[in-house]
């Protein structure tokens, strides 16, 4: 019977209702007495040398409040990066300030040279055209092809660096001639050359900001589009403003996605705080989506050179990659982590593969920042390891269900030291391969494709098994691996006199249901009604100092932290019971709601132990604090390692190279589910946005750097009827072995381990169809693509 | 958005008197205009709204074929033309999503002849005439290249009409992003012969394929095409495909609209 409250039921979705019903409250929605309207002023050269900028005329235009340029934050601290990562040869990466607007030159399209504040949006609007046209930029050749920008030291994107290359990493480095030894002796070698394209988050709310400036007391509030209301405070406080952090609140409101475009700090939020102090008045910045496009940071964006060492009945023998990956104009804060330790760590996949050695490349080059989307390093090494296990299967033709079941690691091997320095505590992956043939109707597969055939389309059936290391992250471990941050969460639970309850979590929803779910928890664990709890987030004036949600994080870290916050209201829940029970505390025990003395039908309610807390008249107030209230901050032992087994069937017109996707059935193992229903929509999301990478999304910069995908009548996302109805199944779970909720975490699966299932597909319809030259064709599978493919 | 002066009259004549301010421009659905000027890439300084004016609204069968009102929207043309020419129906149907079709009309499009939209396909393959406040201009003689026609300043397009022929259909191509034709053909069937009007592909807007006309005119089936080769020289390279890509795409889409017309 599944459960219709508390932990592993459907309950819907609370923050729905306000979604739904256009009652939400996003940043852009907040009106304040007296607001102020701010402008970016942005390049529209991919690189150039600011030679003059000239104020005067833009500021003297109707309505403009104030003008700033580069030069007016260029004694505030840089924009950091988050993990410092050091090459091959032990030195450390070359990192260049990030300012809040540029100085000295500008290095993307896009890029925010000077802002304009106004009275109105239209009188920003026309000052900001006036100051462009006041400025002079003398354009220098962009560096835009990751190739050309290592091999070429003339031309910089930062004069400091020669070669454009933040750092050249290995991992790990001390296995290399092993790997290589192993490569030697292989009796098959497979190689694959691909690329892991760019994307743009495209969240539904594009970024804004709103800075406030109390001149009474000298208090900052920031209002903005965050996933981390605390990192962000830390960063504009701390790092660029030198605000004292107790003088700045952030508040991240109702949020419109962020898939990972929002956890990092950006400029224009130090511009309208700054704004807000010099003018004593609110400043609001919303970007526009075109400006989405342009200063997001991007996703992916890789070359990649696979070689896969096997025998000739396909055992993997070892791994070896060769990566350049884009890191854009500027290091976005979790830039340097995304193509390493979130990558390179997974590189040896769910298999056990004895010797892998990664190499990346970081390379800057005069487009946006690119930096963590939707799985983050994962989806490019799961793309990899994915599609050179396929063409290994191909060249040995070897069937591609039986390779990877041999090569999967089996439950009796866990947990299992992987040689590229992760430990997976516990899987099951034959159980989801399993489960994926069986609801994915493998056996029946010839007379679907029969029936496509019949026509006149090709049908293709593609596997991936993927796994990903979440549940962000250990932080002794991420230390040693170059994190300038924690990665703990926290959460307050703070039980009402009347017993309702109001929980606050470092963790931010954007979208994900944490309201619903976090109060499924605190429900089930004391026995009361979900609907006496209250979930608050994204307030730094509220809730303790928590490092958000991203990297699958929420349940698995912030959820445990309310789990401890929660054991900790029972274990003081017991001394009151045992006080006003007259009993000894050993004796209390806690269910469903009750506190009794076992065996007796002595008990105390969870409200009347609420009440007494707050009314201790009757108390043992020399031992106890009065009050209900407890914080608990949790920092996992370990990161969880989610994974599992997705088919997808595609249809493809061999006469115009349109591929559609027949089917698509994933077979996951997320530990225990909290809410079946919402981590049925984090999949169906996930895929889709895995879908979208796979056959539509590109973000593509000319040679000069003009981004050709700048809207969506180029930027191809993915529609309703671009994906299947899909088959989701979760039930071949194997708890996590170090959280209290054995929870794993389910965001970002889907886009991790989709891509590859889908051009898997395709290959494999277009090879079925004869077409047996194709080894390869790059995301987008576009139906150019596969065209050109076919007849090429 | 700069700002404007914004009239809606509620006659053809009331209509020519606004357009002839200066800096007056046509505003109908705004599905195309308004994005403009948003990106500040028009200002108008005057916006005559053409959608009050009955006399250009709604679909009518007349002596000289289907009459369509410049001023009606897709979603009528969808809903009202199917009886008489069910294959201008389906490109309406297809035309964007339900938002553009509720407000974006024949005569914005027709007018803007962006060289992927569909409209200007039915127009050339149905030898329609194009009706304006002045005059009326064959299809032939009224496309003349990407976003340009025939219209003079401050003409504008009151109706079109459609000869209505035995048997047509329009297959469109969708650029994966805009859903806009990446390439798109309309082959209409009429006692005289066929015509084959393709959108999407040229560098100089919508164009007949006269060797499919030939072909089609003497043998109306899918294989008559089949030996025809389409000279990918002026046709459009972009980011959704080459100019090879488009040329291949116009002879499949071609033979597919042959085998579905009705
Ligand atoms: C999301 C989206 C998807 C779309 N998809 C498609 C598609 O798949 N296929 C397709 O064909 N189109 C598509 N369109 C375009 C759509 O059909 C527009 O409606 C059309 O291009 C313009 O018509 P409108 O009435 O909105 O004109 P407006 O935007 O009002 O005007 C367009 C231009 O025509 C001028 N104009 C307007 N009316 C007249 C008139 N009667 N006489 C002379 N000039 C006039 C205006 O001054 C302006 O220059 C799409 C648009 C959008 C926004």
């Amino acid at each position: 019977m599944p459960k219709d409250t508390g932990i592993g039921a459907s309950s819907k979705r609370r923050e729905d209702v306000r979604f739904l019903s256009g009652k939400g409250l996003y940043t852009q929605d907040i009106a304040l007495a007296g607001q102020t309207y701010a402008v970016m002023v942005r390049s529209n050269v991919a690189h150039g040398k600011i030679k003059s900028i000239n104020t005067a005329k833009a500021a003297a235009m109707p309505g403009v409040l104030a003008v700033f340029t580069g030069e007016d934050f260029k004694d505030v601290g840089g924009n950091p990066a988050g993990w410092l990562i050091n090459s091959r040869d032990g030195t450390p990466m070359r990192e260049p300030k990030r300012p809040v607007l540029a100085h000295g030159k500008v290095r993307h399209v896009g890029d925010a040279y000077a802002a304009i504040v106004a009275e109105s949006y239209n009188q920003a609007k026309d000052a900001a055209q006036q100051l462009a046209d006041d400025t002079d930029i003398e354009e220098l050749p962009a560096i835009i092809d990751m190739k050309a920008a290592v091999a070429n030291a003339d031309n910089r994107v930062h004069d400091e660096i020669p070669d454009n290359v933040c750092f050249d990493w290995g991992w790990i480095e001390d296995n290399r001639a092993a790997v290589d030894a192993a490569f030697k002796s292989a009796p098959h070698v497979t190689t694959l050359e691909l690329v892991n394209n760019r994307l743009v988050p495209n969240a539904m709310e594009p970024r804004a900001s709103i800075g406030e400036y109390n001149t009474g007391t000298g208090d900052y509030k920031l209002t903005t589009t965050s996933q981390n209301p605390h990192l962000t405070r830390l960063l504009v406080a701390a790092f660029v403003l030198g605000i004292p952090e107790n003088k700045l609140t952030v508040v991240a409101p109702d949020v419109g996605g962020g898939f990972g475009s929002k956890i990092y700090h950006y400029g224009e939020e130090a511009v309208v705080l700054a704004a807000a102090k010099k003018l004593g008045r609110p400043v609001r910045w919303i970007a526009e989506r075109s400006e989405s496009f342009l200063s997001d940071a991007h996703g992916r964006d890789h070359v990649t050179k696979i070689e896969m060492a096997s025998t000739k009945d396909g055992e993997i023998l070892a791994i070896r990659t060769e990566t350049l990956a884009n890191v854009g104009a500027y290091l976005s804060n979790f830039s340097t982590a995304t193509p390493t330790f979130l990558h390179g760590t997974l590189m040896a996949g769910p298999y056990k593969v004895p010797h892998v050695y990664v190499n990346v490349k970081t390379v800057f080059t005069n487009t946006a920042p690119v930096d963590a989307y939707r799985g983050a390093g994962r989806p490019e090494a799961t793309f990899s390891i994915e599609r050179v296990v396929d063409k290994m299967c191909r060249e040995l033709g070897l069937d591609a269900f039986e390779v990877r079941r041999k090569n999967l690691l089996t439950p009796d091997q866990f947990p299992y030291t992987t040689p590229v320095g992760l430990v997976y505590d516990t899987g099951n992956y034959q159980a989801t391969l399993d489960k994926a043939i069986e609801l994915g109707d493998v056996a029946g597969f010839e007379s679907r494709r029969a029936a496509s055939a019949a026509k006149g389309k090709l049908r293709g059936m593609g596997l991936s098994t993927w796994i990903e290391a979440c549940g962000i992250a250990p932080s002794h471990l991420v230390g040693v691996l170059g994190a300038r941050v924690g990665l703990f969460d926290a959460a307050t639970v703070r039980v009402n006199a009347t017993g309702n309850i109001s929980v606050m979590t470092g963790a931010h929803s954007h979208g994900q249901g944490h309201e619903t779910v976090f109060a499924q928890i605190v429900a089930d664990k004391l026995g009361v009604d979900e609907s006496s709890i209250e979930i608050v987030h994204g307030d730094t004036s509220k809730i303790p100092f928590g490092m958000g949600s991203y990297g699958s994080r929420s349940l698995a870290v912030c959820g445990s932290a309310m789990t401890k916050a929660v054991d900790k209201i029972i274990a003081k829940g017991k001394k009151i019971a045992a006080h006003m029970l007259e009993a000894s505390e050993g004796d209390i025990v806690f269910e469903a709601g009750k506190f009794s003395v076992a065996g007796t039908d002595k008990a105390k309610t969870f409200g009347e132990i609420a009440f007494s807390a707050y009314v201790p008249h009757n108390y043992p107030l020399e031992t106890l604090e009065p009050g209900l209230e407890e914080t608990a901050f949790y920092d996992p032992a370990n990161f969880t390692y989610p994974a599992g087994a997705y088919i997808c069937e595609v249809e493809v017109d061999p006469e115009t190279g349109k591929v559609d996707i027949a089917s698509f059935t994933c077979a996951d193992d997320f530990g225990n589910v909290m809410n079946p229903m919402i981590v049925e929509g984090q999949v169906h999301g996930g895929v889709g946005q895995g879908i979208g990478q796979a056959l539509l999304e590109n973000t593509v910069y000319d040679e000069n750097g003009q981004i050709l995908t700048a809207s969506f009548m180029d930027y191809a996302m993915p529609r309703a009827d671009d994906v299947p109805f899909y088959t989701v199944d979760h039930s071949c779970a194997t708890p996590c072995t170090h959280n209290p909720l054995g929870a794993k975490g389910c965001g970002e699966a889907g886009a991790i381990g989709s891509p590859p299932a889908v051009v898997n597909a395709v290959i494999d319809a277009l090879h079925r169809g004869g077409h047996t030259h194709v080894a390869h064709i790059d995301m987008p599978v576009s139906p150019a693509r596969v065209w050109a493919a076919i007849n090429g | 958005m700069f700002n404007f002066d914004f009239v809606k009259p509620s006659s053809i004549a009331d209509a020519v008197a606004a357009m002839a301010q200066t800096g007056a421009q046509a505003l109908s659905g705004g599905q195309t205009l308004t994005p403009t000027m948003k990106q500040r890439l028009a200002s108008p300084s005057v916006l005559v709204s053409l959608t009050g004016i009955a006399e250009m609204k709604g679909v009518c069968l007349g002596a000289d074929g289907l009459s369509i009102g410049g001023a009606t929207t897709h979603a009528t043309v969808a809903a009202e033309a199917g009886a008489y020419y069910p294959a201008l129906a389906d490109l309406a149907a297809n035309i964007g999503d339900p938002m553009v079709r509720n407000r974006g009309t024949i005569g914005g499009s027709v007018a803007n002849n962006d060289p992927a939209a569909c409209y200007p396909s039915a127009v050339l393959a149905s030898g329609a005439t194009v009706v304006t406040n002045k005059r009326k201009i064959a299809a032939d003689d009224y496309f003349v290249g990407m976003f340009s026609t025939a219209l003079d300043e401050g003409e504008f397009i009151t109706g079109v009409t459609f000869p209505v022929p035995e048997k047509a259909a329009y297959v469109k191509f969708n650029q994966p992003a805009s859903r806009f034709a990446l390439t798109g053909v309309f082959v209409a069937k009429y006692a005289s012969g066929v015509r084959v009007a393709v959108t999407g592909a040229s560098n100089n807007g919508v164009f007949r394929w006269a060797e499919a006309e030939a072909a089609l005119s003497a043998n109306f089936s899918a294989s008559a095409v089949e030996g025809l080769t389409v000279s990918a020289a002026d046709l459009i390279t972009d980011l959704h495909g080459t100019a090879a890509y488009r040329a291949n795409l116009v002879k499949v889409l071609t033979k597919r609209a042959v085998a579905g017309a009705k």
